[in-house]
């Protein structure tokens, strides 16, 4: 037995023989995934295909959390379309409305993915579920129509990059930052075709929510996936999700890398990615842009309980400036509800936030806070290409939710020690 | 696979977002969505487009979303082929699954300018570049893609491997 990376002991298992990198193989799927704005062009390639059922109703998931709640007619049919094939296929997760919240914050705090699992999903953060130990990819519809069709996924096996995170991180640094940081230092195509593997002592205290926040974002590297090994603290949080018997994964001593990045997270500030890419980092004592006009605390990067704690830490007793307009989006309705009983929205409303529902809404410019033109946001969201979230001519300051809340109070890019 | 047209040249780094912007994305229709390529690059960037022309571009195209409307808005803008120094992942399978031929040539882009007019034979892995006599080589698809293009793409790859499932 040769000594594996995390990539190719996951996927070794699931095609039931040692697999290598660079070769490609057909790879059965624990879960296939898509939303509202993907799932309907997978359906229509699954009639195409001639597919009559999906493999298994309850490894099927379809989340509609992009332009929802239904922002126009156009957006509701696409939800209609989605809706009636979940039903016409028995598919039994399939969750709307007040039961649906950002797919990557939804699907793990329901216990649906865990440890060795191969998930595939038409949304490219799917790449977040690697915080658990699972490989977890991104694709397009007609692929996760295939994948819904026969259980299994065409995959080209990758390289792995290795990820040492060493030192204990200061106040406010947060694993937003910690990803920040991977992705200026190796490219927004660092990572291409290539598989991320954390690991070291900061990887190891960090909590299986932080875990997300950076297995999330190794698609801005244009890695593959970003992996985690599954520790004790990831069991506990899958046993509480109610994900069945998680087993523990870790990458063989001695296995290969194709490169390795070593940090020391002692020595890092809060950080903030600048227009228009996420690789333009810089600290946020020296990122000033001037006035900003909107903040976004949420999304499936930054919107979970922790972000929200650290987020109303620095609200709690504060004002948004009156020329900013600043946006939380719990990432899911448990979330929510969780926020609520602990007097984080409240934190929130009397700071002056505009508090909303569970959806992806204005990552990706869809709807629930679009910019204008001029108009820049500290977003603690995934993307800051030119556009995405509004006009042409506006800008996208990426951030953790500590600097987020900061620049909300400041009026421009803040972090929590210059209030 | 041969292919001739004027080229339409844009920079690394060209983002999904740029190449169909989100707020479009209530549709799936090629002609829709094609009519709005490269809307989050430039507006009005469609208009300088004739049928057959290509896209050349720079290092790690398509990179960001899933989304199969990218590859779907170029080939509805009536571009068959988009040749990059690099692409991201995803937009590589996408481009692939929707039979938009993406071709990586490395360094070999800066042989390219805009406006100029190429022939791109794929077969054979070369492009020429009328305006300057250059040739590019063009890197060959692995075995599995070429077998999966030639059958027509992941549709009829589906339909295949479900038939067999049924016949067993």
């Amino acid at each position: 037995m040769a000594s594996l990376t995390l990539a190719q002991k996951i996927l070794s298992r699931h095609v039931g023989r040692e697999v290598v990198p660079g070769e490609i193989i057909a790879c059965p799927v624990s879960m296939a995934l898509a939303n509202d704005i993907t799932a309907p062009l997978a359906i229509k390639a699954f009639a195409d295909m001639g597919a009559e059922r999906v493999f298994d109703p309850a490894r099927v998931a379809l989340v509609m959390d992009h332009f929802t709640p239904q922002k126009d007619i156009a957006s509701a049919e696409q939800v209609c379309i989605s809706r009636e094939f979940a039903a016409r296929m028995g598919i039994i997760h399939y969750y709307e409305g007040g039961d649906a919240g950002v797919e990557h914050a939804l699907l793990p705090e329901l216990g649906l993915v865990g440890p060795w699992d191969v998930v595939v999903g038409a949304d490219s953060h799917t790449c977040t579920y690697g915080a658990l130990g699972a490989f977890a990819t991104g694709m397009g519809s007609t692929d996760i129509a295939s994948a819904m069709a026969l259980g299994e996924i065409w995959l080209r096996v990758p390289v792995s990059i290795r990820c040492v995170f060493s030192g204990e991180m200061p106040p406010f640094v947060s694993a937003k930052d910690l990803i920040l940081w991977l992705i200026s230092r190796i490219g927004v195509d660092g990572a291409r075709y290539k598989a991320l593997e954390f690991s070291g002592a900061a990887i190891d205290a960090l909590s299986v929510e932080g875990r997300m926040t950076m297995a999330n974002m190794a698609i801005e590297a244009g890695g593959k996936a970003g992996l985690f090994s599954a520790d004790a603290k990831t069991l506990e949080y899958c046993r509480l999700a109610g994900y069945p018997d998680p087993q523990p994964v870790a990458a063989d001593a001695g296995a290969e890398y194709e490169s390795e990045v070593v940090c020391d997270v002692s020595t890092l500030q809060p950080l903030v990615a600048c227009p228009h890419l996420p690789e333009n980092v810089r600290p946020a004592r020296e990122a000033d842009c001037g006035p900003i006009q909107q903040v976004v605390i949420g999304s499936c990067t930054n919107g979970r309980i922790e972000d929200l704690r650290m987020a109303a830490s620095v609200l709690k007793g504060r004002k948004v400036a009156r020329t900013v307009r600043c946006i939380v989006l719990p990432a899911t309705p448990n979330i929510w509800k969780k926020a609520l009983a602990e007097g984080l929205i409240a934190t929130f409303m009397e700071a002056g936030c505009v508090v909303g529902p569970a959806t992806c809404g204005p990552c990706l410019g869809g709807h629930m806070g679009i910019l204008a033109r001029g108009e820049k946001c500290v977003a603690t969201t995934n993307r800051n290409f030119k556009g995405r979230m509004g006009s042409l001519d506006s800008e996208i300051y990426l951030a953790g939710p500590a600097v987020a809340a900061a620049s909300a109070v400041a009026g421009r890019i803040a972090e929590p020690g210059m209030l | 696979m041969k292919f001739r047209g004027k080229t339409h040249k844009v920079g690394d780094h060209i983002d999904t977002d740029a190449i169909i912007p989100a707020r479009f994305l209530v549709s799936s229709d090629p002609a829709e969505l094609g009519a709005k390529c490269m809307e989050g690059l430039e507006p009005g960037w469609i208009n300088r487009v004739a049928k057959g022309d290509i896209l050349v571009a720079g290092k790690n195209f398509g990179c960001g979303s899933s989304r199969e409307h990218a590859p779907i808005a170029i080939r509805g803008a009536g571009i068959p082929v988009v040749i990059a120094h690099s692409f991201a992942r995803i937009f590589y399978r996408n481009a692939l699954d929707m039979g938009l031929a993406v071709l990586e040539v490395g360094d070999g882009v800066d042989a390219i300018a805009d406006g100029q007019i190429i022939e791109v034979d794929a077969a054979k892995g070369v492009i020429r570049n009328e305006d300057t006599g250059a040739l590019i080589p063009v890197m060959p698809f692995p075995e599995f893609i070429r077998a999966m293009l030639e059958g027509g793409g992941l549709v009829p790859y589906t339909r295949k491997r479900l038939a067999e499932r049924k016949a067993q």
